[in-house]
């Protein structure tokens, strides 16, 4: 993506978005005069419509300038809320989610949020009220260190040290955020410098110019690589969140299909690929498909493309594609043999990388007509015979209690193609991931590297406000009515609802049509299948003996509530959940017993996978 | 009624004969696995703004790398500094201190010097004064100075190479060293070779453009 520009949605290069200034009448708009009226300014400049956030004492200023501002401000329950929803927003929509809190507890609350951002690299920008300048450091009230706090879970942060700038070093860290390897940025606020007076206007938003992420890979590796490629008799290409971010799975799809290489996802790049390809072997790793870890392990050449290789992707790093020569493509260098040897390193934008891989294979495969997508037929059939060897399945009797996998499909069956999945994190998360067919991209929203249980719901939110943001932005674009009513769903278990149910409040408020499925199995399920299978079942503190009736609590926040126990209720009750024009929540209750299979023992062999509990 | 998920079990499936070492290198089981560590020297030009020591100290303590300096001081741009680090790593280990440390924002470029980089420490000391001439030759031997001689104590200064400041700490134990202060390394590339390549280019920009230059 060019240098300096948040990344667009595919479907919006045909017709650029104008910008926020030029929709607004420009001309019109009083001057700013203080710092907040700067940074609201300069929000509007990059584009922003919606912000996430919570009021409080230090960042009152940028709300009061908000006040008078065309944007729209949902409201959250708690900061934590706000992040979530910003980073759901930002991997929805493509451009970086907003969230605001205000100094000491509203920042730190923010933390999480922001840490998960970073871990999954995705565009966000925290902005946060501070102390005046003079008391900082003095232990003020609701001081905290924030910049300080959040430097090792920022792509950058900054402190505003005048009215003049601020604006500015709002623009740069949006722009930073949306830019090169994405990432949350943040903003620290002094109330003195929101308050302070200035009439700068903001200029148009900029990346440092120390920042220059590379564009295209160099063509002498590219040529390598393809060459590599060109010899494999085993490829596999592993597609990693890159591909989503880099806006580059219709590239990947033309490479995959071209040249019949099979495709792993991780799992941040569930959806980069039709799952329903024959060339899919769907998620790798931990909870990953049999058939994807078997292909990782014996494959030859392994064509890496936007991925960190994170330990619940390769397991043991001894044991992951343990014959196979490396080709990883990645925009950011210090991911560059981090964790797996990259034997053949490719730095450039993930849709750039895999074009230019292509047309030097194209060219290969001119020269030696034995390169041709056929040569790897016979690969293709076994990883075919692995799909048939290892199908995704689960037992399921014809009685209560109802598994949760059948509860999965079942909406998967209910809703479209393009319906967003947003999850908590725990068990109901990989059954989200193993049982839901994703073919588009920016359809699955959860909570990856830092595996921030309580997720689902606020990402529920996010992700509402910009399916609803880019369908506006369409129809603006393409000035008639867009009939494209997204739906968002979202899975949880009831030990990460239970963390951030508050925002049940805000759906309400808002009226956001999202429908929660609370997989209820009384207890923090994925820790108890751990203590089952390596701590002899000492079920310490993972069982909840007593759960809230959350059909009922649904009721009490103003949503619609439902409770689902048998098998001739589910239809009908997704059905009716799902045509429910709000926020609705399904209480179903589960098999308290099912466990999440294949599994890779923590540090195991991916190769080793286990599909049931006495293989552990 | 659904069957439940159906293959082999782990040890009837095919396993690879292949394997990584714990950097995630494929190896050849003939082979050393793992990486022997070495020390160098990596130099990296900075923007010159509050906190950017922070970031950077921040960066190397939270990814646990192994670092045995890390000195920081303005350049001849004032809106520039460099910050020398010396390293105890494994190759992949080096490279990654290099590339994290090259995508912070604040980072303008970053090298790793080559064994001839000229590199300096310092130490200032302070000994007992009960002998003073035979401190004073110490001193004379190792090209230092005397920056204080009172009745009971002697302070001194050694600048040298990494080995010679070591030495010359050793020589003073004999006089009993009451305590020390020691810097970090501090380092340029050797001769013609620019340490960094901002370096260059800035130069290079300031010999066609002396006038535009307004630092």
């Amino acid at each position: 993506m060019s240098e300096g520009q948040p990344p667009q949605r595919a479907a919006d290069e045909a017709e650029p978005e104008p910008a926020a200034a030029d929709r607004t009448d420009e001309e019109s708009r009083s001057p700013v005069t203080t710092g907040a009226e700067s940074v609201v300014r300069a929000l509007e400049r990059a584009g922003v419509e919606q912000l996430f956030g919570v009021q409080g004492g230090a960042i009152m200023p940028v709300y009061d300038a908000l006040y008078d501002a065309d944007l729209r401000h949902v409201t959250m329950a708690h900061e934590q809320g706000a992040a979530h929803a910003a980073d759901a927003f930002g991997i929805v929509s493509g451009e970086p989610g907003v969230c605001l809190a205000t100094s000491g507890p509203g920042a730190t609350n923010l933390v999480t949020g922001i840490a998960d951002a970073s871990m999954d690299s995705d565009p966000m920008i925290a902005l946060t009220g501070q102390v005046p300048s003079e008391m900082v450091g003095s232990d003020a009230f609701q001081e905290t260190d924030t910049t300080g706090v959040t430097a090792p879970v920022t792509k950058e942060n900054y402190f505003a040290d005048s009215a003049d700038s601020i604006g500015d070093t709002v623009g740069e860290a949006f722009a930073l955020a949306g830019a090169g390897r994405q990432g949350p940025t943040l903003v620290d606020l002094p109330k003195d410098i929101t308050t302070g007076p200035t009439e700068t206007e903001p200029d148009e938003g900029r990346t440092p110019d120390t920042y220059n992420p590379p564009e295209a890979a160099d063509e002498s590796a590219v040529e390598e690589a393809a060459g590599v490629l060109a010899r494999a008799d085993k490829p596999v290409i592993l597609a990693g969140g890159g591909v989503i971010k880099g806006e580059a799975s219709a590239e990947l799809y033309e490479f995959a299909t071209e040249y019949g290489i099979p495709v792993v996802t991780t799992m941040p790049a569930i959806g980069a690929f039709p799952e329903d390809h024959d060339l899919a072997l769907e998620m790798a790793g931990m909870h990953g498909t049999g058939y994807a870890n078997m292909a990782i392990t014996h494959c030859d050449v392994l064509f890496a493309v936007g991925t960190r290789f994170d330990d619940r992707l390769t397991g043991g790093v001894e044991t992951f594609a343990p014959e196979a020569q490396v080709i990883h493509a990645d925009i950011d260098a210090a991911e560059i043999s981090k964790n797996i040897h990259a034997d053949h390193p490719l730095l450039g934008d993930a849709g750039t990388v895999i074009e230019q891989v292509g047309e030097a294979l194209a060219e290969e495969r001119a020269a030696d007509m034995a390169a041709t997508g056929e040569r790897f037929a016979e690969w293709r059939e076994q990883c075919r015979g692995w799909k048939e060897d290892y199908p995704m399945d689960y037992v399921a009797p014809d009685d209560a209690p109802l598994k949760p996998q059948f509860v999965v499909e079942a909406v998967d069956e209910a809703t479209a193609d393009d319906t967003v999945v947003t999850t908590g994190v725990g068990q109901h998360q990989m059954w989200a991931c193993q049982y839901w067919t994703y073919t588009q991209p920016r359809t699955w929203v959860s909570s990856h590297g830092l595996g921030t249980m309580g997720y689902g719901l606020p990402a529920a939110i996010g992700a509402r406000v910009a399916a609803d943001a880019v369908a506006s932005k369409k129809q603006r674009a393409d000035g008639e009515a867009v009939d494209d009513d997204q739906s968002v769903v979202c899975f949880d278990g009831d030990g990460s609802f239970l963390m951030t149910l508050q925002e049940l409040a805000v759906a309400v408020r808002e009226n956001l049509d999202i429908t929660v499925f609370v997989l209820n199995n009384e207890g923090i399920g994925m820790v108890r299948q751990w203590q089952d299978g390596f701590f002899e079942g000492r079920r310490m503190a993972s069982e909840y003996p007593w759960m809230p009736d959350f059909a009922t609590l649904a009721e009490a926040f103003g949503a619609r509530g439902f409770r689902m126990e048998g098998y001739d209720e589910v239809e009908e009750t997704i059905e009716e959940a799902l045509a429910y024009d709000g926020p609705s929540i399904v209480d179903a209750q589960i098999d308290p017993d099912e466990n999440v299979y294949p599994m890779v023992p923590s540090g195991g062999a991916n190769g080793q996978f286990v599909l049931a509990e006495e293989q552990l | 009624m659904r069957e439940g998920l159906q293959g082999p079990a782990p040890e009837e499936r095919p396993h690879p004969t292949g394997r990584r070492n714990g950097q995630g290198i494929r190896i050849d089981p003939e082979t050393e696995a793992e990486p022997d560590t070495r020390r160098t020297v990596l130099s990296a030009l900075v923007k010159n703004e509050p906190g950017v020591l922070a970031k950077i100290s921040g960066l190397v303590s939270r990814r646990q790398f192994n670092i045995e300096s890390l000195t920081v001081g303005t350049t001849t741009n004032p809106e520039t500094s460099r910050v020398t680090v010396v390293i105890e790593e494994s190759e992949p280990g080096i490279r990654q201190v290099e590339t994290q440390l090259a995508k912070l924002v604040n980072v303008i470029s970053v090298r790793e010097l080559g064994d001839d980089a000229v590199g300096r420490e310092l130490v200032v000391l302070k000994v007992h004064g009960d002998e003073p001439d035979k401190v004073h030759a110490v001193t004379e031997m190792y090209g230092g100075t005397t920056l204080h001689a009172g009745r009971d104590t002697i302070t001194i200064e050694i600048t040298g190479d990494e080995q010679t400041v070591d030495d010359a700490v050793d020589a003073y134990q004999q006089f009993g060293v009451r305590e020390l202060a020691r810097t970090g390394q501090t380092a340029l590339a050797r001769g013609g070779e620019w340490t960094t390549y901002a370096e260059e280019e800035r130069y290079e920009r300031m010999q066609t453009q002396p006038e535009t230059n307004d630092d």
